[in-house]
């Protein structure tokens, strides 16, 4: 095992620590009764946890595309299991994403929540855990039980803290990413009868029959694709959105479906190369209707969470796009896009949770004309709808282009597609500005002030100004300056695409060698 | 003769004749309560005692080796923790509490004979005494205007009676073609004969057929919820965890003896493994009746655990002990949040979840521990088992019935799912909190904890049950 991973060499078990400190925050919630000493407490938690993260991110050594800070326990012995967890250029940015997402939402959940807060923070901190979790373990099985564990937190986070419709959309989110990762399941288990280990880089390494690969990349590719998720999978998005509470927006928008881009570019690709082959036109198709049906579907929306739902299917549309064209330039704009998507699309729900806490509508046309009257709101919602549609200088237009350009190179036609959806970004979000900024309002249909006397539009206070002011800045500087991200995911990327090449090499080697031989009947089925 | 090998059997027997005197008697609630959490944490800690013994007793037809008494642990573990996770019998007629624990203790008893019985009679035997005591137990429960007890017992007896009969049939095959009744000497014979001979085959399945009427799998499984709806909560609890764990036993000696090579054996069980998971999960969707979609849950799970069984390896065989104790665990801690909440012994429906979060958070988290657990959701020991049990099967390349399998789990998280819904969600009429004596309170967590760290942890259980299993004949 020690030439994939590069043990870790800190003082403390950097990664274990911090998928224990969430855990241990809830349950040190436990004991606390304060509403207020409870929340400072989960912001002290996942402020740690984020600082801690902060070594991951100096100490990473990107000449290398080994897993770092690894460690490595005996757990399950009797089937050859171990608690081994790493990251690598690809995984240690979702680690760090998830991280500074999480402060973020209790911090947006701090008047949001008003009824059984312990609970929540509960539920948030095992979120994190188990979000963190799938990011860093290299074991099959570890990588399944956070990947189920996410669930019912979700779940309760929609049912529970959720809107009027939270039971139907709580329920569908469940059973449609239950039933894609159950399948997950099975790959697993078929990947370790015929290879004896769980270690995902040592199942990287056989060649597989072909058929093989294809169920496998086809079990793993439903649970990922629900996750993601690409059209047709994607209708419980839009529910699980709506319905949740801001801070649940977030994790799902911003981290959650990182987890299907995620499991493509460490379960699919690397394991199955062949079958990702085989598949990619398909899938290249798959993500161009889902970034065209995703856009065209936003311009139709009244509710600016339902907006923002259906331009994160075409947000993921392009994720899709970048993975399977299978160049560097196309995996790395996936993985950018990856986290800009968390970025911006977090921060756009935020803002709408803090409209929301205002006048208690998400329609748009409830929400009109807030120039006047939320100036500091507003110059923060123009930079995350611009940076959500692309626009230079922001992150998303790095991303975009990085996918766009590699596109171009591959497949003219389909770069053709991508640039309407694009294009349609562009003309939902500048007409959900334009609207909320500039247009005509009778008033927002709320009085000047409440029955308590006080201003129903209030400007944003410092907290939400911190919240707000943070991720304008990584929006900026992911936008003029993303060389670092992409210096350390680059040799983690090229390595991944020098397997996909080299399984995809003896895959067609052995076809021309066998070209008589009959075709190898898929064993089992 | 050594007491050790049989030292559990003596202590069942021990609380059966003190719970006896008892009957004869007036005996005040406390006492009898405290006498039967005491003899049944006896019974337990007199199996943990005889675990390492071993010995073949009464002219070979009595074996108790690791596997029965891994079996024997359970058992009495579940005995426990079904008496004390009912305290206070409160759905039972007063009058009837003593002879209620009584049976208990004596079907526990049959039970535990059953795990050890190594020749058919023997088998029988045992498998009679658990029944009746059973049968006994299902009209004692205490309603005033509704009979639908006396139903469920009628039916219980006369289908287990039915049960009984097929299994004898089936037997007499077996001893027309293996001229022995002894298990050690049907296992050299039986797999030739079950190639050669196509009776044999049916003696076989037909005797499989009497024990899957205690598990509840399919073709046998059509009472089991109308039994469960009749029965009071407390008997429910009882008669949908130990009997079926016990069985499993018998099942797993049964199929063993087939040995692996038993092609048309393991269709037929495959078979009714994936009818049974189909026909529970797809009814258990429509139920309202907690103890009903328990039972049709149960039916469900039968399935799950005959791919473990019918894979007959070494993982195989471990993977289906270790998911009976899970399941054994999930139940009793669903079943314990049931009674919890039925003061007068009713029936719940979802309708008398509702906002049990408020009422008692810990009785939400442990129902809710439980369904997920059902489910097989990490980090609980329903998904380890399901996991062991698929890779096992895996192994034997049955990949269709895996993913039938998988394709069953899907769909059972629909009504899990609405368990622990209905659990969270806001009530409509009173919010009167449910107090927990602190004994129901330790055995919360007790169910809490033993449900999520046997499911992170199993490496223990499952060597002992790997053990267990390569000691069997």
């Amino acid at each position: 095992m020690d030439n994939y991973l590069i043990l870790n060499t800190l003082d403390y078990p950097i990664l274990s620590l911090i998928l224990i400190l969430p855990l241990a925050g809830a349950v040190g919630c436990l004991f606390l009764r304060n509403e207020r000493t409870l929340k400072i407490w989960g912001l002290t938690v996942t402020l740690a946890t984020a600082i801690f993260s902060c070594q991951l991110f100096s100490r990473f050594n990107p000449a290398t595309s080994r897993y770092q800070f690894a460690e490595l326990r005996n757990w399950f012995p009797a089937l050859n299991l171990d608690y081994v967890v790493g990251v690598d250029g690809i995984s240690v940015l979702l680690v760090l994403l998830t991280t500074f997402i999480m402060p973020l939402c209790i911090l947006c959940s701090w008047r949001h929540i008003d009824v059984r807060l312990r609970e929540f923070l509960i539920v948030l901190l095992l979120m994190e855990t188990a979000m963190l979790g799938v990011f860093v373990s290299l074991n099959t099985v570890l990588f399944y039980i956070f990947w189920e564990g996410m669930l019912i937190p979700m779940y309760l986070i929609i049912a529970v803290w959720g809107g009027p419709r939270r039971d139907y959309a709580s329920i569908k989110f469940f059973l449609y990413t239950f039933t894609g990762s159950i399948f997950l399941l099975v790959a697993i288990v078929a990947l370790y009868v015929t290879t004896g280990t769980f270690f995902i880089p040592a199942l990287m390494e056989p060649n597989y029959p072909f058929p093989f690969q294809m169920w496998i990349f086809l079990a793993c590719a439903l649970s990922f694709a629900v996750k993601l998720p690409v059209y047709p999978l994607h209708t419980w998005l839009p529910a699980a959105h709506v319905e949740a509470p801001a801070a649940g927006s977030v994790i799902l928008a911003s981290i959650l479906l990182k987890m299907g881009g995620y499991g493509f570019l460490r379960i699919c690709l690397p394991i199955a190369p062949a079958a990702t082959l085989a598949c990619m036109p398909y899938l290249i198709g798959i993500a161009l209707i889902s970034i065209v049906i995703g856009g065209y579907l936003a311009l139709g929306q009244s509710d600016i969470k339902k907006l923002i739902a259906y331009s994160s299917v075409g947000h993921m549309g392009f994720v899709t796009l970048g993975i399977f064209l299978l160049s560097e330039q196309g995996l790395k704009g996936a993985l950018l896009q990856m986290i800009n998507h968390g970025i911006t699309t977090g921060a756009l729900f935020i803002c709408v949770g803090i409209i929301y806490e205002r006048t208690h509508s998400r329609e748009i046309d409830h929400n009109a004309a807030l120039a006047m009257k939320m100036p500091r709101y507003v110059t923060f919602l123009g930079l995350f709808c611009l940076a959500s549609f692309g626009f230079p200088g922001t992150n998303g237009f790095v991303s975009e282009f990085l996918v766009l350009i590699a596109t171009f190179a591959k497949y003219p036609l389909a770069g053709a597609a991508a640039i309407l959806g694009a294009v349609l970004a562009a003309a939902y979000m500048l007409r959900l500005l334009q609207k909320m900024i500039w247009g005509r309002s009778d008033g927002h249909g709320l009085p000047e002030q409440d029955r308590d006397g006080q201003r129903t539009l209030w400007d944003l206070d410092l907290r939400e100004m911190v919240t707000l002011g943070f991720l304008a800045a990584l929006v900026l500087w992911l936008g003029l300056y993303p060389r670092p991200l992409l210096t350390i995911m680059d040799r983690s990327v090229v390595h991944l695409l020098e397997q996909v090449e080299a399984g995809t090499a003896v895959v067609e080697a052995s076809a021309e060698k066998f070209v008589e031989a009959p075709r190898t009947v898929n064993p089992g089925l | 003769m050594q007491i050790m090998p049989l030292l559990p059997e003596l202590t069942l027997c021990l609380m059966a004749l003190v719970l006896f005197f008892c009957t004869i008697g007036p005996c005040r609630p406390a006492v009898l309560q405290s006498l039967v959490t005491g003899l049944s944490l006896l019974c337990l800690l007199a199996a943990i005692a005889a675990f390492r013994a071993e010995g073949i007793l009464f002219f070979n037809t009595y074996r108790v080796d690791l596997f029965s008494q891994l079996f024997k642990i359970m058992l009495t573990l579940g005995l426990f923790l079904a008496v004390r996770s009912s305290a206070g019998l409160r759905g039972i007629d007063a009058k009837l509490r003593p002879e209620y624990c009584l049976f208990l203790a004596i079907a526990t008893l049959g039970m535990v004979l059953l795990s050890s019985a190594y020749e058919l009679l023997t088998i029988l035997m045992s498998l009679e005494i658990a029944a009746f005591a059973l049968f006994v137990i299902i009209p004692f429960r205490h309603l005033t205007r509704q009979r639908v007890h006396m139903e469920a017992a009628i039916k219980y007896l006369l289908f287990g009676a039915t049960a009984t009969g097929v299994s004898l049939y089936g037997m007499s095959y077996l001893f027309g073609f293996g001229r022995s009744t002894h298990l050690g000497e049907l296992s050299l014979s039986l797999p030739q004969l079950l190639g050669s001979e196509r009776l044999a085959l049916v003696g076989l399945v037909l005797l499989l057929c009497g024990f899957f009427y205690k598990l509840g799998l399919f073709p046998m499984h059509y009472l089991t919820p109308d039994v469960y709806e009749g029965s009071a909560n407390e008997t429910a609890a009882f008669i949908a965890t130990l009997p079926k764990v016990a069985v499993i036993a018998v099942i797993i000696r049964l199929v063993s003896l087939a040995g692996p090579e038993a092609g048309r054996l393991t269709w037929i069980l495959a078979v009714f493994a994936v009818l049974s998971m189909t026909v529970g999960n797809l009814c258990a969707l429509a139920q309202n009746d907690l103890k009903r979609l328990l039972a049709y849950s149960s039916i469900a799970h039968a399935g799950y655990v005959m791919i473990g069984v019918l894979s007959v390896n070494q993982l195989g065989l471990a993977a289906a002990i270790y998911y009976m104790f899970g399941y054994l665990l999930m139940n009793l801690a669903c079943f314990f949040v049931i009674y919890q909440l039925a003061p007068g012994g009713e029936n719940l429906t979802f309708e008398d979840l509702r906002g049990l979060h408020r009422r008692s958070p810990l009785l939400a988290a442990t129902l809710a521990a439980g369904a997920i657990g059902l489910t097989g959701i990490p980090p609980t020991i329903g998904f380890t088992g399901k996991f062991l049990v698929f890779t096992a099967a895996l192994q034997r390349d049955f990949y269709g019935l895996v993913i039938l399998a998988v394709i069953n789990s899907a769909l059972s998280a629909f009504y899990y799912l609405k368990i622990v819904r209905a659990a969270y969600q806001p009530a409509t009429t009173d919010e009167a909190r449910v107090v927990l004596a602190p004994a129901e309170t330790l055995l919360g967590f007790f169910f809490l904890g033993a449900i999520i760290l046997c499911g992170v942890l199993p490496q223990g259980f499952i060597a002992l049950a790997k053990e267990a299993v390569a000691g069997l004949p």
